[in-house]
């Protein structure tokens, strides 16, 4: 870690150092001029970093138009990196993506959203309203975009969604095949779009949990915590231990319920019935577990900010502990028939390949890195909570495939039991919540979350008189939908169910 | 494949059919009993509300302030339960104790009005008129519409699939295509982005067909009631069979609501 942050320190780059949770004065982060701007956001990535957020924040007054934020994570330091410029007031700026492809869906929102012209982005096609007519700053309009194609014999064209055929939310699949070999796929998501960005913004404060843990439902717990330890850090408070152990317990026992179910969900694409069959219902062990902490299957209702509403009294844990070891031996049963079974290797070896190189170019996060052998991991760069006390070792595979997306999940499951059955057992008593003071005025925070799909940002900046006055954001699938696109390249169409199911990606989290 | 590090690693291992068999005996029988049995749900679990508004102190407004979303009314004291996330802010707030979450996990209903509740009555969903349950009381085939859904609702029908719950047993089945099914479930505050694909689905459906709204957002909007991207539920447009209350529903309320609807409880 010293070695890192004197590499860094060696590349003087303008830009305010911060950490994960912590506040900083808006006029510390430094405003630079685009091309100033743009040069220390690619250093900062070539030295190791990734973009984990970039967005918009209103000029200062006196000023029109939009000034970008970046905000770049370097996880050997744990360190996160901000740089701030100013936008001309008709929102033509070179484009970041040519020399930084993680970009990409960034620069797409911004047009989208506020009419900027990233010149030089090569697809700078909406991200969630395809179907609308494109307005820049400018006036200038853009009919709606096309779908990339591929020309030439032989080649054709299959549609998919937005409805699909199982209980599944909306998206659009747009395959260019030769014959059952997919060449290319375009993603076209938007049908889930809220505005849950807006309403977190400018909604009721009382509003703001609900809409933060209906982000992506199955990872209430990952976001609701986000955005907690966002306005906490916002208020400069620390939530005490029990809440923070607490805390931990919920987001863990999410990864189990999905990580399983996740299992569950692949067994079944390849017509693996016992394992379907039994890491479907030994998901809901988990749900059940989570309801004896919250009340409601997903967690709902446990979180606030400011710390936890329920614990765990010392005579309920037994019982608790005694189901999650029934569900561990019943796990470890069904996983040692699954990962032995030719059958089922032979079906997840080689299928959905994503390369390390794509992975670290597209800035993927979570499971789908830690598959590909980019063992980034939110919990050990940039820990946060009981994190900081209680490590959890990264799991990580090579091969980027389907079975080691299944592998990883497999040793997170592990990890995971592991660490719910330590913390129940040293569970702190004392206070679950503190009162939130006002949040400081013009400051701005980051909080990362490292949730079961991988990472989760939420920023926010205040205003003078410390009301929200921007609210952004980042779900793990906003950097993975791509590559699951890449993933595809090359393999047979008929192979698409297992390979979206071993990426597991949200629709909703990525639509707002 | 790498087994936790505990003592238990050293558990006899067997070829993967076997493993199977021994995992199947030792994990019995899951497929819930219910509805013979009753079903206890966990202490802490937050079904249908009861209110006391005797106890309500004059003026007092804390509730009303407390919910997200605006489902408690006043004089008389009253809760929205399609709009009700079921999270604890209310039954928190009240100093009197005057809302409190029972277990009680049957809340789906017929009537949108009959889901505006001021004690803890609840007038339970009705079975479908004589022809509809002719047509469809022994065999029903759903297709889910997620319209905006944050994937709450959308696992919690599919959980339905699995053994402990086994929605087959009982004649009702997700079905891949509008034109298989018998009636559309509809999750999410049907987003503007959604809104044509669903009325399509809905139009590919075969007559005589159903519409069972699933989940705060479909009945009211949920957390995203008032947001311009949404459309608070499904358009008045749509009439619908059954409403399913819930921030997700828990999977026994919908089951309850269905075999209600069906004539089977």
């Amino acid at each position: 870690v010293n070695s890192a942050v004197s590499t860094l320190a060696r590349l003087k780059l303008p830009v305010r150092w911060t950490r994960n949770g912590a506040a900083v004065p808006l006029v510390d982060v430094p405003l630079l001029r685009v091309n100033d701007w743009r040069q220390a956001v690619t250093a900062l990535c070539d030295a190791g970093g990734r973009l984990v957020a970039l967005f918009p924040l209103a000029a200062p007054s006196g000023r029109r138009g939009w000034d970008l934020l970046a905000a770049v994570a370097h996880d050997r330091s744990g360190q996160l990196a901000l740089a701030r410029t100013e936008v001309p007031p008709i929102g033509v700026y070179p484009a970041l993506t040519p020399d930084l492809p993680e970009a990409q869906a960034f620069e797409r929102e911004l047009a989208e959203e506020l009419g900027m012209r990233p010149e030089g982005h090569p697809w700078l096609k909406p991200l969630r309203h395809s179907h609308r007519e494109q307005v820049a700053l400018d006036g200038r309009r853009a009919p709606p975009h096309e779908f990339f194609r591929v020309e030439g014999e032989g080649i054709h064209e299959v549609a998919v969604g937005p409805v699909h055929a199982g209980i599944i939310e909306p998206g659009h699949f747009r395959f260019q095949c030769h014959g059952e070999e997919v060449l290319h796929l375009e993603i076209h998501l938007g049908y889930q779009h809220r505005g849950a960005e807006g309403l977190l913004l400018a909604g009721p404060p009382q509003r703001r949990q609900v809409v933060a843990e209906a982000i992506a439902g199955d990872t209430t717990i990952g976001h609701g915590l986000a955005h907690d330890a966002l306005l906490e850090a916002l208020s400069g408070v620390e939530v005490p231990l029990a809440a923070q152990v607490l805390r931990g317990i919920a987001l863990e026992l999410e990864r189990l319920s999905n990580h399983v179910g996740d299992l569950g969900a692949i067994c079944n694409d390849i017509g693996y019935l016992p394992g379907a069959s039994f890491y479907g219902r030994l998901r809901g062990e988990f749900l059940n577990l989570l309801v004896e902490l919250s009340g409601n299957r997903l967690g709902r209702g446990l979180l606030k900010a400011g710390g936890v509403r329920f614990g765990l009294a010392p005579e309920r844990r037994a019982d608790f502990l005694a189901r999650l070891e029934l569900a561990e031996r019943d796990l470890v049963d069904t996983a040692a028939a699954t990962f032995d079974a030719t059958s089922v290797l032979a079906r997840l070896e080689r299928t959905g390949t994503l390369s390390a190189q794509a992975a670290e170019e597209l800035g993927v996060v979570g499971v789908a890195a830690r598959a590909a052998g980019c063992g980034r991991d939110v919990r050990k760069d940039h820990p946060a909570g009981v994190y900081r006390f209680a490590h959890i070792p990264v799991a990580r595979a090579s091969a980027g495939d389907v079975l080691s997306r299944a592998q990883v999940r497999w040793l997170e499951i592990t990890r995971s039991l592991t660490f719910v059955r330590e913390q129940v057992r040293r569970l702190p008593e004392g206070p679950l919540s503190v009162a939130l003071p006002a949040a400081r005025p013009e400051a701005l925070a980051l909080s990362l979350v490292e949730g079961w799909r991988g990472e989760i940002v939420h920023a926010a900046a205040t205003d003078a008189a410390g009301a929200l006055a921007a609210y952004k954001v980042v779900d793990p699938s906003f950097h993975n939908w791509f590559a699951l696109a890449v993933a595809m390249r090359g393999n047979a169409i008929s192979d698409f169910p297992l390979v979206n199911k071993s990426f597991n990606l949200s629709y909703a989290g990525h639509d707002l | 494949v790498s087994l936790p590090d505990k003592p238990a690693d050293a558990r006899l291992r067997l070829p993967p059919i076997l493993e199977l068999a021994r995992a199947r005996l030792r994990q019995g029988t899951k497929t819930s009993a219910w509805p013979g049995k009753d079903v206890t749900l966990p202490e802490r679990f937050r079904g249908r509300p009861q209110l006391s508004p005797e106890k309500c102190p004059d003026g007092c407004r804390a509730c009303v302030d407390a919910c997200p979303v605006g489902a408690i009314a006043l004089s008389p004291l009253r809760l929205d339960l399609g709009a009700c996330l079921f999270c604890p802010g209310c039954a928190e707030a009240c100093p009197e104790d005057a809302i409190r979450f029972t277990g009680d996990h049957r809340l789906a209903a017929s009537a949108r009005e009959e889901l505006v509740v001021e004690r803890d009555e609840v007038q339970l969903a009705r079975t479908l008129d004589a022809e509809m349950k002719r047509v469809f009381g022994r065999s029903l085939k759903l297709r889910q519409v997620s319209a905006g859904g944050c994937n709450a609702c959308e696992v919690e029908l599919n959980v339905l699939g699995t053994l402990v719950f086994d929605l087959g047993r009982f004649g009702v089945q997700f079905v891949a295509s509008p034109r298989h099914a018998d009636g559309i479930v509809v999750t999410g505050p049907v987003t503007a982005n959604m809104r044509r694909a669903l009325l399509e689905t809905w139009e590919a459906v075969p007559a005589p067909k159903l519409v069972i709204a699933a989940g705060a957002c479909a009945i009211a909007g949920g957390p995203f009631v008032g947001s311009p991207a949404a459309s608070d539920g499904l358009p008045p447009d749509f009439k619908v069979d059954l409403y399913i209350p819930g921030c997700p529903p828990h999977p026994y309320t919908t089951l309850d609501g269905l075999l209600r609807l069906l004539g089977k409880m």
